[in-house]
């Protein structure tokens, strides 16, 4: 999966613009970014600055408006809609900061719907679902629905479905963000025993600098460029 | 290929489940496309239950003689001799009183329905030997009237729909009293729409002189049609055109079944486009409500044509089971439901039963799927449509 350098993400002069109207606004520019196979990176940076942005454009979610994005040798801003879902499906794990579990399906059928895009049998999906939800230490809420969970359970359950295909990359967005303290704790104990116990890459967003202090490395993001310096 | 089966199941089960969350407008839409297969039904059940009764009404062996020109009794004219000549005519079947020929006088009267309590037509009809030509006439209150005098006896139906019409009442008809002496079925079930009196007290009231309007026959067998029409009409003497009764009362109803039918698809167009709009609304709120969650599941890597598969899915099951319940609705209210209607040919009340067949239920369901399509195409493609990312900020 890992290039010559060894970087698993390889991002090279990416610009990005929204038009909002009939104005253009720029959110990346010539930005440049590798993520070594291992690593746990945090992205940190003000409202607004594109942290979500970049990671859509790692994750396959958008395309840059130029510049280019591989992923593991796959140069994903050249791929057809069809093919980047299935990318996704492949080599993905998504954390959102608001779980965004389906409330009509139960913490294992949430935890299983990755699988369904694979050729997996339903006794091989649950062995991977019961695997998934023991990493989590979410076995006995298994037949629960996501109102029925905490903030925290949730998480856990979101963090499950990331995990349970055994994606290349996983990408959370501010996945603390909606967590107190004790909670957020947990779910930062969870990623960081996923990097280092079972070697996932992970690219985080965060606001919170004890989130950061969890990771490998934290890069900034403002005004549509990185650095490994917290802006003034 | 299974893949994108499970994929489909997958979302439309889902899609499913958050329709208990969605009760309101889920059930508007059921319920709109429920009214509109309901009324559907209904309205076409009339023309169903109406073609049935003019179908079932006609006996082969009888037949009706017009004047040529006349496309119904009511404009048609015949004067005492020309149904002297038809009566004697070759294949008419006779008894010991002579030939089984009625000579009748139609005209319409003024009456006040029982349920609106608003004046409606009734065909009064004057008959010289009417019961004994049909043979299935049968009293079953009352009496039969008695000739030259101002009496009436009325058919089930009529005396259902009309006030007045039981035995013992009367009606006001020509600056006349005339008393109602008896009910009867039979004669088909057009006789049953109307009033009998006889033909030679009826004349004067309406100052006939000795004219008719009809004759009405009975054969000595289907087969003797084509003998007696041949020496009808090559009788130098009459200028008459020759119907099976059977004929003549399918003709009748022809025009009214297709009005009753145009109205009915014209209405149920009307509500359809209604319902329609109240399925694409619900689609359009339940894809919006949904946005994030279809935004996750195409961030996980699900494709676009089942999110739109499932969609239209969804949005079709509402429909079925909309539209069945208004089926099954319209079924049970309607079907055989007792009616009476304007024949508009003589401007007369029929009375009929409504009648729900199956093709005419499968035909509402098969609306209800198309407005289950129509209502659940536009959001599912904007639900496929949205990049992936915009859908995911749409919290
Ligand atoms: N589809 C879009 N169309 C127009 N503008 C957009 C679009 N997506 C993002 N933006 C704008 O781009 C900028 C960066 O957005 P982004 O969500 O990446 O910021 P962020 O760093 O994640 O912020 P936050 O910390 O608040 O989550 C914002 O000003 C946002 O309004
Ligand atoms: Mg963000």
């Amino acid at each position: 999966m890992s290039e010559r350098n060894g970087a698993l993400v390889h991002i090279e002069r990416v610009n990005k613009t929204f038009r909002r109207g009939a104005e253009e606004i720029h959110i990346l520019s010539q930005l440049n970014l590798e993520v070594p196979q291992g690593e746990f990176l945090a992205l940190m940076g003000p409202s607004g600055s594109g942290k979500t942005t970049l990671l859509n454009l790692i994750g396959g979610l958008d395309r840059p408006t130029s510049g280019s994005v591989r992923i593991g040798g796959d140069s994903i801003d050249q791929m057809s809609n069809r093919r980047l879902a299935a990318w996704r499906a492949r080599h993905i794990g998504l954390v959102f900061q608001f779980y965004n579990l389906l409330p009509v399906l139960t913490a294992e059928r949430n935890v299983e719907l990755p699988l369904l895009l694979t050729g997996l049998s339903s006794s091989q999906r649950r062995r991977h679902v019961e695997a998934a939800l023991s990493v989590v230490g979410l076995t006995h809420r298994a037949k629960h629905y996501p109102r029925t969970l905490s903030g925290g359970e949730q998480q856990r359950t979101g963090i499950a479905r990331a995990i349970v295909t055994d994606p290349t990359l996983l990408l959370c967005d501010e996945p603390t963000g909606d967590l107190d303290r004790k909670s957020g704790d947990e779910i930062l104990a969870l990623l960081q025993a996923l990097n280092r116990e079972h070697g996932k890459t992970i690219i985080m967003v965060t606001h919170d600098p004890h989130a950061s202090a969890r990771a490998t490395r934290t890069v900034y993001l403002d005004k549509g460029r990185l650095s490994s310096e917290k802006p003034e | 290929m299974i893949n994108w089966l499970m994929q489909i199941v997958t979302l439309t089960r889902f899609s499913l489940g958050t329709v208990p969350q969605r009760k309101g407008a889920a059930t508007a839409a059921a319920v709109g496309i429920g009214g509109v297969v309901a009324v559907l039904v209904g309205v076409l059940s009339i023309a169903e239950g109406f073609r049935a009764a003019m179908a079932t009404t006609g006996d082969d062996d009888l037949v009706i003689v017009l004047r040529s020109g006349a496309d119904s009794e009511m404009t048609s004219g015949l004067s005492r001799e020309e149904t002297r000549l038809i009566a004697d005519a070759p294949g008419v079947a006779r008894t010991a009183d002579g030939p089984l020929a009625s000579s009748e006088l139609f005209v319409i009267i003024n009456l006040l329905k029982r349920s609106t309590g608003t004046d409606a037509n009734v065909p009064l009809r004057g008959v010289t030997n009417g019961a004994a030509v049909r043979g299935d006439i049968e009293i079953v209150e009352g009496r039969a009237f008695e000739p030259g005098r101002n009496e009436v006896m009325v058919g089930v139906g009529a005396a259902r729909a009309f006030a007045g019409l039981e035995v013992g009442g009367r009606i006001r008809v020509a600056q006349v009293d005339w008393e109602v002496v008896g009910v009867f079925k039979g004669g088909g079930g057009a006789a049953e729409s109307e009033i009998w009196t006889d033909a030679a007290v009826l004349q004067p009231a309406f100052q006939r002189g000795d004219s008719f309007q009809s004759v009405t026959a009975r054969l000595t067998s289907p087969s003797a049609f084509a003998t007696f029409k041949d020496a009808l009409t090559t009788n130098p003497r009459l200028q008459v055109k020759v119907f099976k009764q059977s004929e003549y009362l399918a003709e009748q109803s022809s025009m009214l079944t297709g009005f009753i039918q145009s109205i009915g698809v014209f209405i149920a167009a009307m509500m359809a486009l209604g319902a329609v709009f109240g399925a694409l609304n619900t689609m359009f709120s339940a894809v919006a409500a949904r946005a994030r969650e279809m935004a996750t599941l195409r961030a996980l890597g699900f494709g676009s044509s089942p999110i739109i598969i499932s969609v239209l899915l969804e949005s079709v099951i509402l429909a079925v089971a909309g539209g069945g319940a208004g089926a099954l609705a319209s079924y049970l209210a309607f079907d055989g439901f007792q009616a009476a209607t304007i024949n508009w040919q003589s401007f007369s009340q029929v009375a009929f039963a409504f009648s729900v067949t199956p093709p005419l239920l499968v035909f509402a369901i098969l609306w209800a799927v198309a407005i289950g399509i129509v209502g659940g195409l536009f959001p599912a493609i904007r639900a496929a449509r949205m990049p992936v990312a915009t859908a995911l900020r749409e919290v």
